[in-house]
This record gives structure tokens, sequence and C-alpha cells, in this order.
């Protein structure tokens, strides 16, 4: 079995592909403390022919199992390519990153762009804002569709937009259209990160990584970007596949 | 290390010792986990380990003797300064280290937040009284290059004497005269806190001091960077090489250096590299890269790659050109051509600046180079603006280019390592790539 270990801020991502190519196994758990031990009891009773490790974890795993790591960036490039293999632009939003992989015809990428280090446009934007609501990702997502007004969330900072997103609660502002603000300024963001690298209208884009996840983030996306962007069956789990797969190549 | 030794002369300079112990306890720690640790590193970095352990004792007791005497102490922001009348003078230059993240909180009680953490830094030494360099300075140069420092001199004044020069945003010919008056002017000011006129033949001398200085560290600078698959020394070391030049007693680090290459010279000839064939070789662009700011360095060569060159200030931009003194019979003429050396170095804050342009594609293909990283400092605007049309010309000319935006703060560390580390994947892809179309 060949494994992939994406350790990110908040899930840790396992995946298992057999001789085949095909996924086997496929497991999501939260990322606590000494998360390296953890991945390691989790296999102590499986067979591990190659462990590829990603994600901003990465580098522990490499220190206790000596496991080879390759970026995110990689990772999430060559897990697109496993679903789609006409793959063009890569978006993923992941809990304190988002990136834009601009691809080339052979599952390798060529260019990408990242977040700085600031939090505006990542995961954790849209958490603060669903905290703030006191609504589960969920049902804030969806609470988007039911929108009738276009309310902009204008601050740079998620510090500032949470400020934001209080007066908008105080001035009565329905649940539905701050959720559509919120949503709007993360899809506005990806959107113009992506568009230097979106040329071709019929490209084909995955959106990938936690953000996939929130279809009406999705269907803003969309909205942006003027056009269809495909989300893999398990998006979060990306990264991982990458990452499994490109320990398959090396030994294949 | 010589700190306690110094300890009543810091004292005397006004330096707070309690704090300022336990900063340079951590720059110290910080210094030996990422340099002394690195393998095969050349003998003659001892003399520069030596030098940082002695950074703010030794080199003060030195800076303080010669003011003593009268000489001048000067302490800089920039590399406009014309040191080399500093140096005639027989005093010291030297540059105010704004790469430190702890004194940034202290300067925002004064600064807005929103300018860049190189300013925030020096001045937070400055109300902190934990840089030794800033005490010790008989005025702190500054210049108009960036808005915000042109406006940081006004508050600074209030609490240490300051020159400012005023370097023009062009260089036309009307720009480049003011500029010469402002060189006769800082020589002028060099006489006032040195009480006595200072003659031709001792600028010229210090002319040469300098001059040698740059042909060291050009002599370096090839070395570490033109040979495709030796590289003899870290990027690292090579970097803090370059910081301390702004430090250091001129003379005697001019010897080090050439010390240093000649050991360099040896290990290319018998192909010593202190990294594995085939590591590839990135340039560092953009805005000044201050001491202890070795953040990217770090991230880089910890990443499988090696750091060949700095075009910054802290870096090639610094020693790339010479002053021409051949002929020169009066002090006019003289300053006549330290403006023409000083405008040629090509500083974002000039309008328009193609040249910068230009001299980055050709030092990539003659240093045959395999990416090229644009480092800029958050609020730094000159070069964060400026990034946009280098890297269009960049991508022009079919060369790798990474943008990365920081400050001095530890939290985004592991962001930029991720970011590097893909950058060198999606490079050695392309090299892969290009093989196999060849094919
Ligand atoms: S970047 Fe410009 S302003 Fe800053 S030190 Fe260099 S020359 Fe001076
Ligand atoms: S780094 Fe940029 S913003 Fe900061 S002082 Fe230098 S030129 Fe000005």
């Amino acid at each position: 079995m060949f494994w992939g270990v994406d350790i990110g801020s908040t899930y840790t991502k396992i995946i298992g592909i057999g001789k085949e190519r095909e996924i086997v196994n496929m497991t999501v758990i939260p990322t606590i403390f000494n998360q390296d031990k953890i991945v390691g009891e989790y296999l102590a009773d499986k067979e591990v022919k190659m462990l590829v490790a990603t994600g901003y974890g990465r580098h522990m795993l490499a220190d206790s199992h000596g496991a080879p790591v390759i970026s995110e960036i990689k990772a999430h490039a060559k897990g697109a390519y496993f679903f789609h293999n006409d793959v063009k632009t890569v978006i993923d939003l992941g809990g304190q990153d988002s990136k834009v992989i601009k691809m080339g015809d052979d599952g390798g990428f060529t260019d990408f762009r990242m977040n700085d280090k600031c939090a505006a446009g990542t995961g954790k934007f849209l958490e603060i804002a669903a905290n703030r609501l006191g609504l589960d990702m969920q049902t804030f997502a969806n609470a988007g569709f039911e929108h009738d007004k276009e309310l902009t969330i204008s601050s740079m900072c998620a510090v500032f937009a949470e400020s934001e997103v209080i007066s908008l609660i105080a001035k009565k502002e329905s649940l539905a259209n701050i959720c559509y603000g919120v949503h709007e300024s993360i899809a506005s963001r990806l959107a113009s990160m992506a568009k230097k690298f979106v040329l071709n209208p019929n490209d084909c884009i995955v959106f990938s990584g936690g953000g996939a996840l929130n279809p009406f983030l999705h269907h803003m996306l969309e909205l942006k970007l003027e056009r269809k962007i495909l989300v893999p069956e398990h998006p979060q789990l990306i990264g991982a596949v990458g990452a499994a797969l490109s320990g398959f190549e090396v030994v294949n | 290390m010589g700190v306690e030794l110094h300890k009543d002369l810091l004292s005397s300079i006004g330096v707070d010792v309690e704090r300022h112990a336990k900063m340079m306890g951590m720059g110290l720690a910080g210094y030996q986990a990422g340099f002394m640790s690195q393998p095969n590193r050349p003998k003659a970095m001892a003399y520069f380990d030596w030098f940082m352990s002695e950074i703010q004792a030794e080199r003060i007791a030195e800076i303080n003797a010669l003011k003593a005497q009268k000489k001048p102490a000067v302490g800089t922001f920039c590399i406009f300064v014309p040191e080399e009348i500093v140096v005639g003078a027989g005093g010291a230059c030297f540059g105010l280290c704004g790469g430190a993240n702890p004194p940034i909180a202290d300067a925002e009680s004064e600064l807005p937040r929103n300018i860049c953490p190189l300013i925030k830094s020096a001045y937070g030494f400055k109300l902190q009284h934990t840089c030794a360099y800033t005490q010790s300075a008989d005025f702190i140069y500054g210049e108009t290059t960036c808005e915000a420092k042109k406006k940081t001199w006004e508050l600074l004044g209030k609490h240490h004497p300051v020159h400012v020069m005023n370097i023009p945003h062009m260089k036309r010919e009307r720009d480049l005269k003011m500029w010469q008056e402002e060189i006769k002017e800082f020589k002028e000011h060099i006489e006032e806190v040195s009480e006595r006129k200072l003659s031709l033949a001792e600028m010229l001398e210090g002319v040469k001091v300098i001059n040698a200085k740059r042909d060291a560290m050009k002599r370096l600078d090839t070395l570490r960077g033109m040979h495709p698959d030796i590289m003899p020394i870290s990027g690292k070391d090579a970097l803090f090489i370059s910081q301390m030049s702004f430090l250091d007693d001129p003379k005697r680090f001019t010897q080090k250096v050439n010390e240093l290459c000649d050991e360099l010279d040896v290990r290319i000839k018998e192909k010593v590299s202190v990294f594995p064939e085939n590591t590839p070789r990135i340039m560092v662009l953009g805005t000044p890269i201050a001491p202890p700011n070795w953040k990217l360095h770090t991230a880089v060569e910890g990443s499988g790659a090696c750091i060949i060159n700095e075009e910054g200030c802290i870096g090639h931009r610094y020693f790339k050109d010479n002053v021409d003194i051949e002929g020169v019979q009066s002090e006019d003429e003289l300053y006549e051509r330290l403006m023409k050396r000083y405008s040629k170095i090509d500083c974002a804050c000039f309008t328009p600046n193609q040249g910068r342009t230009d001299k980055i594609i050709q030092m990539y293909k003659d240093r045959k180079a395999d990416g090229v990283i644009y480092y800029t400092l958050s609020f730094c605007h000159t070069y964060n603006v400026e990034s946009h049309l280098v890297t269009e010309a960049l991508a022009k000319e079919g060369i790798p280019c990474l943008v990365i935006e920081s400050d001095y703060s530890p939290e985004d560390a592991g962001q930029i390592k991720t970011r590097v580390e893909a950058f060198l994947e999606s490079i050695t892809f392309k090299q892969k790539a290009e093989v196999f179309a060849n094919k």
C-alpha cells in the first residue's frame, strides 16, 4: 500500500492506494498535539510500502518516520490531475491558506499563487463569521442561497471583518444577506488570485480543500469567474491523494 | 563574549544594559543555531563568528575610542550615505540593525503600524536604548528615499541628532546637481562634528579604503555565485558577511573577506561545495535584508536550494560600483565623482528605474541561476510596486520567479517554507521536462 498523509491545521487526512492506483483507505481525523504519533499508531498494523507526507505538519512526519515530503502545492496538483486529467487550474481553500495552481499538460504544476500570512481569504475567515452568527458551517453556507440583498464586507483583515459582521448584525441585516457578504468577500479574493491563470474559457478548473465542501462558496466562485468549476467527490482529501500518488510513482 | 567586559562603556552611552543583554543573548543563540551548525563551513568564517560574538562589545569599544579623538561616528539606514567622507575623516560609518522583531512593538507607540518593519525595528531600538550602535552615533544619517523614512526622521530627531540628505527620485541633470550639493553639505556637517577641516587628500584616502572593500565583496560575490556546480560557501554565510560589511572596520573587513576568498579559490579548484550536485541556484531580489533577518535564507537553504546572490542593498547593489578618482584635482571634482557613483544605485525609489530590471536579467544569465525570489517587506511600497514590473519582465524571459512579502514576525515561517518548497519543486519539474523534451 502507498500512503499519503496530509497534516492540515485542522484535519489530518490519510489515504491508502493499492497496486492499481485505486483508493483503498480514506480517513479524516482532527489534528491535535503529537499528530505524528497518532498517524504512526494508525498505520502500525497496516502494510506500508511507501509513506509521503504533505500539509503544514509534513516535516513532523519526516522527522519521526523518515517520510519524504512534498509541498501542498505539488500534492494538490497531483491529486486534482488524478481525478480530472484535463485540469488547467486548481483552486484550493484550506483552513489557514488558499492557493491557486496553474497546471502544465502532464500533471505537474507550472506556477502558483498563495495568500500571504493574513487570514482574509482563508477558511478561517468563514469559520470566524459562522461562529459569530452562532451557526455551523453547513447551515451558514446554505443560508447564502436565500439572500435578497448584495451586502459587501469591505475590510481586508479577518479581525476587522469580524467587527463588520457584528455591525451588520446590529443593523438587523438578515442572516442570509450577511452570509452572502462574507462569501462574496472570499470568493472575490480567490477569483482575483485565479484570474491570472484562468485564460481559456473552456479550461477545466478544480476546486479542492475543505472550502470546496461549501456549496454557496462554490456557486459564488462560479459567478465571479463566469464558468463552471468542478468539485471532486472528496475535495478535502485531494492533497493526501497527491502525496500517496507521488509515493506510488517513485516506487513504480 | 565581551559585552560583560564593556558594561560600563555601554551604560555610559545610555544603553539599557539589562534589556540589551537579553536581546543579545537571543541574537547570539539564533546565530549559533542557524549559522555555526552548518556543515563544512570555510575556516575563514571563524573571524565573522568572532565578530558576531563581539558585535555589541569590542566593535562598540573601537567606535567609542575613535569618538574620544573627535572622529565622527555616523549611524545609517541606507546606502546613499557617502561613507567615503566619514572614513576619510578617520571615523566610522555603520548601519543600524533594523532586522529584529522585538523592538517593533515599542516603535508602534509612536509610529503607525502600517509602515515597513525595517523602520519600526530601528526606531524601536532607539526608544528602547538597546542598540549600542545607535547610542554611539554622533548623528543618524537620514535620506528622503521613501515617505515613511522621510517623515520618520522628524520624529527620530526628537530622540537623537539626525542629518538628512535630500536624495532625488529622478536622475535628470538638475536632480543630480542638487544631489552633488547635498554631498558637499554632508561633508561640511562631518567637519562640524569633527571640529576641523577635512582635506581633499583625506577624502581620497577614504574613497580608496571603501573602493577596496567593495572590490573584496565583489570578489566574494563572484566566487559564491559564478560557478554553476560549486557553491563554496552557503548563501546564509555570504549574507551575514554582507550584513557585517555595514558594521566592521572597513580595512580589517576587507582583509578578512580577501582571506576568505583565498580559501574559496582553493575550494573551487578542489571542487569543494557546501551543497550537493544539482542544488537549485536561487537569486534573491528586493528590499534590504538587515540583520538579524535571516528568515528567507533559512527557509530557502533549509529546503534544498542555495542562494547565490542578493540583489538588494545589503548585497549586490551596495558594492557593484566604485568611485572613480582618476585625475581628481579639486574637492568639487570629487563631489561630482561621488555623485556619479551614487547615482548608479538602482534603488526602487527612482523613476524610471528600468536599469534595475535589465541588471537583474543580465545577472540571472551570468550566474546561470535556476530561479529568482523577489522578497519585499510589508509596506515597502517602492519595492512592492516595482515587483510587478520586474516579474513581468522576468516572465517574458521565461525566468521562474516567486514573490514573497513578509515582515519580521515568526508566524509565517512555515508558510514561506511551503511556498519555497513548491517553487523549488516547480523548478526541478521544469528542468526534468526540458531534459525530457530535448531527448
Ligand atoms: S532600498 Fe533604497 S532607500 Fe533602502 S537602503 Fe537601499 S538605496 Fe536606500
Ligand atoms: S524597506 Fe522600503 S519602505 Fe522600508 S525604509 Fe526601505 S525603502 Fe522605505
